[in-house]
């Protein structure tokens, strides 16, 4: 259901400011959002000081000053540094990005605020519990599926098939462009969100699949894929310039070209 | 995103505005008296407040309306294409809203 308050619980409160590292002449703000599920307090927002001379160009790299520096139990996910993982996804001054591709320096004057991925569960600070994201993942069945006997070799694919799928194929599951979708925050339960629709997308369009009516079946729902309303926030969040919206549009679109 | 929202704003506005409308036409049918009673409260500054909104509303919800029609018949999707739609329909409301009502006051619709 469409919710325009946070819960009591989530309300952010407070939070504490640290020091600047001494002896920095050139600090950059960082305001980060706080929780931790063990001491039953509301979230909060803490300031930290980051010395731009002593650490990398990138949020990531803030981040990662601030816990080996200031606070080492500040807690966020990631790994590949390079913008191919998907682990660091968080919203960095208002937007769904990775930290590790988002220059600190490309964000506006004044602090870089960094918060969760909007409307998930958080497990810890920036850590969102995205479960049922990866649930809906599995549920669009992202693998080779066919009836006609293994060949020998391969499954082949002509270069004009194989192009068809990029564009879907790039996508890293980061969850950008999913917790930026409205329809996605308050039906996340029964929608399965941009990230999912597009990977489904991505093995209905490929031509050695051969689930195809199995998989738009699957689809033909008022929720699982008709609660796209096209407000594009997927398309803008997406950090691999990828859209979303696009492959949820054609989806609907092969669902209609094969009723004809 | 904000356009989505202000899609569906004019598009509750359009029911509240449509009976306005009904209003309007069910007067015209019942008489003189009832036709004078819409027209002095439309031709108030509130009413002619009321129905400039109203038109914004229409046209604003037309124009957004066409570039969703583009968008589920699969094109304008690139950034720069879904920007010049968006701001189109934006722009475009606002632009056609102000010309309806030039043309109206110029062939006498003021008086």
């Amino acid at each position: 259901m469409v919710e325009f308050a946070l819960p009591k619980n989530s309300k952010i409160t407070g939070g504490k400011t640290w020091p600047k590292p001494a002896g920095a002449t050139d600090v950059r703000e960082f305001r980060v959002y706080r929780w931790n599920p063990d001491d039953g307090k509301n979230p909060s927002v803490d300031t930290y000081y980051v010395d731009t001379h002593d650490c990398g160009p990138m949020v990531l790299d803030g981040l990662i000053w601030i816990k080996n520096h200031i606070d080492p139990s500040l807690t966020f996910r990631r790994s590949c540094r390079e913008g191919v993982c998907g682990s660091c996804a968080m919203n960095i001054d208002g937007q769904n990005t990775l930290a590790c591709t988002r220059s600190m320096h490309d964000v506006k004057d004044g602090a870089v605020k960094i918060n969760p991925l909007p409307h998930q569960p958080v497990v810890k600070d920036l850590v969102p519990d995205l479960t049922n994201f990866y649930a809906q993942y599995a549920s669009v069945e992202p693998w080779l599926k066919t009836t006609s006997p293994t060949p020998q070799k391969e499954w082949r694919q002509s270069h004009e098939d194989r192009e068809k799928l990029d564009g879907l194929y790039e996508c890293i599951l980061c969850a950008c462009c999913s917790t930026s979708c409205p329809s996605y925050w308050w039906n996340s339960d029964r929608y399965l969100g941009p990230a999912a629709l597009l990977q489904a997308n991505r093995w209905v369009s490929d031509s050695r699949d051969e689930a195809t009516g199995e998989r738009l079946d699957n689809l033909e729902d008022p929720f699982r894929l008709y609660r796209c309303h096209t407000i594009m926030n997927c398309a803008k969040a997406c950090p691999k310039g990828l859209n979303p919206a696009e492959a949820i549009a054609e989806l609907k679109l092969k669902m209609v070209e094969r009723q004809i | 995103m904000a356009l989505s929202i202000v899609h569906r704003a004019t598009g509750i506005a359009l029911y509240v505005g449509t009976l306005l409308l009904v209003w309007w036409l069910v007067a015209a049918a019942s008489g003189p008296a009832a036709y004078a009673n819409v027209q002095a409260f439309t031709g108030s500054i509130i009413g002619r407040l009321i129905v400039f909104g109203y038109t914004w509303a229409l046209m604003h919800h037309m124009l957004s309306g066409i570039r969703h029609f583009v968008w589920d018949l699969g094109y304008g999707f690139k950034a720069n294409e879904r920007e010049a739609l968006t701001w189109g329909a934006a722009i475009g409301g606002i632009v056609l809203t102000v010309l309806i009502w030039i043309i109206a006051y110029m062939i006498g619709g003021g008086r």
